[in-house]
């Protein structure tokens, strides 16, 4: 159990400096991010799902074993329920990519409610932004690719409608399908899985402060901790519906630069 | 209590950070973990997948088909067995015709053969009789000759000494007799 010594090393209110552990190498440095709790938690994930993987894909045979069976659901599951449902039957290609990216950020996402992990390095904007990024330049690549260049960018801008409302309607398309779609798919990631880490912080570090204010207080501490518990549920929805949400965005936005008509 | 203060203390020295602002060593750590994952992941554990799926729908749709080649197998096979069930029945009936109209043939010829014999033992029977009638009357002629002529003879009391002359008589009463019996 980490001791409230440790736990309140970190002041309360939590604060968005409670996100930024000390580095581990060098040890205690706070303006190293080379070799931090959260880097070694990406190469954690990383490693932890290409283990699961390989492990159970190393023989496969016609008729599943137990484990084949699950890394089988796993890609299964997007390949049919996200990728061919969105993009259709050629969301097939983009599977492999779709599944990957869901295992990546559900299990970054799953770390912020490991016991003594906690955290999650979705948390930490770079990593939702690198995805982000990647989602983008992906779905303009695609439409390039399927349209051509021009012709991609008279169906991504100009929406069948009179050409006096075009005007208005081209920067708005503009607006939010080259500006706003990767801000908002890395700020979705990012803003549940901060304010979910926020959220167990405050309710766990609030039951330190009120039984160390005032031990009569302890019963509401109690609350509060049980309260945790109950988030920590919460949290388990949302790290499973972010990783879903940002699959299934990123499969609908390639799938919007495939389509032939608006 | 201490320890917080201090690190506190500390916190507060360094530069504020942002949670917006992404922190560049992250994107590079995070960047390259992330591809790290996608080329093994891409490269060795999905294509094998599909390859998996596939030999498994091909596996399965090859069983459907072998199960179907078998059936159509199997009634093609069934139509032959009645093909020559029906047809081993037919042989069967125009044998049992065969057999009835032969055997109908064979009972008329035994029955023509049985009738013509009886014909011709008819025949026999009847020119035999009728040899014998002759016969038997020729010699019953001579005879009620003898009888007749040794009655007369006895009534009469005298020998007929002129044979020829018994012989006229006896001819004669022989043909009255016939011609009595003639009109038979």
């Amino acid at each position: 159990m980490i001791g409230p010594s440790t736990v309140l090393a970190a002041e309360f209110p939590p604060s968005v400096e409670d996100f930024y552990l000390p580095s581990i190498l060098p040890w205690g440095a706070h303006d190293s991010y080379w070799f931090t709790k959260i880097t070694v938690l990406v190469w954690v994930a990383v490693a932890a799902i290409i283990i699961f993987f390989l492990v159970s894909y190393r023989k496969p045979q016609l008729v599943p074993t137990k484990k084949q069976w699950m890394a089988e659901s796993a890609y299964g599951f997007v390949r049919n329920n996200i990728a061919i449902e969105m993009i259709g039957p050629r969301g097939i290609n983009f599977a492999p990519y779709l599944t990957t990216l869901f295992m990546f950020v559900i299990v970054m996402n799953f770390f912020s409610i490991v016991p003594f992990i906690q955290i999650s390095p979705n948390s930490h904007i770079a990593f939702p932004a690198i995805l982000a990024v990647i989602s983008y330049v992906m779905f303009i690549v695609v439409g390039i690719r399927h349209h051509g260049f021009f012709k991609y960018l008279k169906t991504a801008l100009i929406p069948p409608a009179p050409w006096f409302i075009l005007p208005l309607l081209i920067p708005i398309e503009f607006f939010s399908n080259f500006l706003v779609r990767p801000f908002s798919l890395a700020v979705r990631l990012f803003a549940n899985m901060f304010a979910g880490h926020m959220l167990l912080l405050v309710f766990t570090l609030g039951g330190f402060a009120m039984i160390n204010a005032n031990a009569w207080l302890a019963p509401i501490s109690v609350v509060s901790w049980l309260m945790t518990i109950a988030l920590t549920f919460l949290e388990f929805l949302v790290i499973c519906l972010q990783a879903y949400v940002f699959t299934v965005l990123t499969a609908s936005y390639v799938q919007g630069a495939l389509a032939d008509e608006h | 209590m201490i320890n917080s203060l201090t690190y506190l203390a500390e916190a507060a020295e360094e530069t504020k950070h942002n949670p917006i602002i992404p922190v560049w060593q992250e994107i590079v750590v995070g960047s390259a973990a992330f591809i790290v994952l996608c080329v093994v992941l891409m490269k060795f554990v999905f294509p094998l997948m599909e390859k998996t799926f596939q030999a498994r729908v091909d596996a399965i749709e090859g069983g459907l088909k072998r199960a179907e080649t078998a059936q159509a197998e199997a009634n093609e096979l069934l139509e032959q067995y009645r093909a020559q069930l029906a047809e081993a029945r037919t042989e069967a009936a125009r044998i049992r015709d065969e057999a009835r109209a032969d055997a109908e043939g064979i009972r008329q010829d035994v029955l023509a053969k049985a009738r013509e014999e009886s014909d011709r033992i008819i025949a026999a029977g009847n020119e035999q009789l009728s040899a014998q009638r002759e016969s038997i009357l020729r010699e019953l002629r001579s005879e009620v000759g003898t009888l007749a002529v040794d009655l007369a003879s006895k009534i009469v009391g005298e020998s007929l000494a002129d044979e020829a002359r018994s012989r006229g008589t006896v001819d004669r009463f022989i043909t009255e007799l016939g011609a009595g019996t003639g009109g038979r």
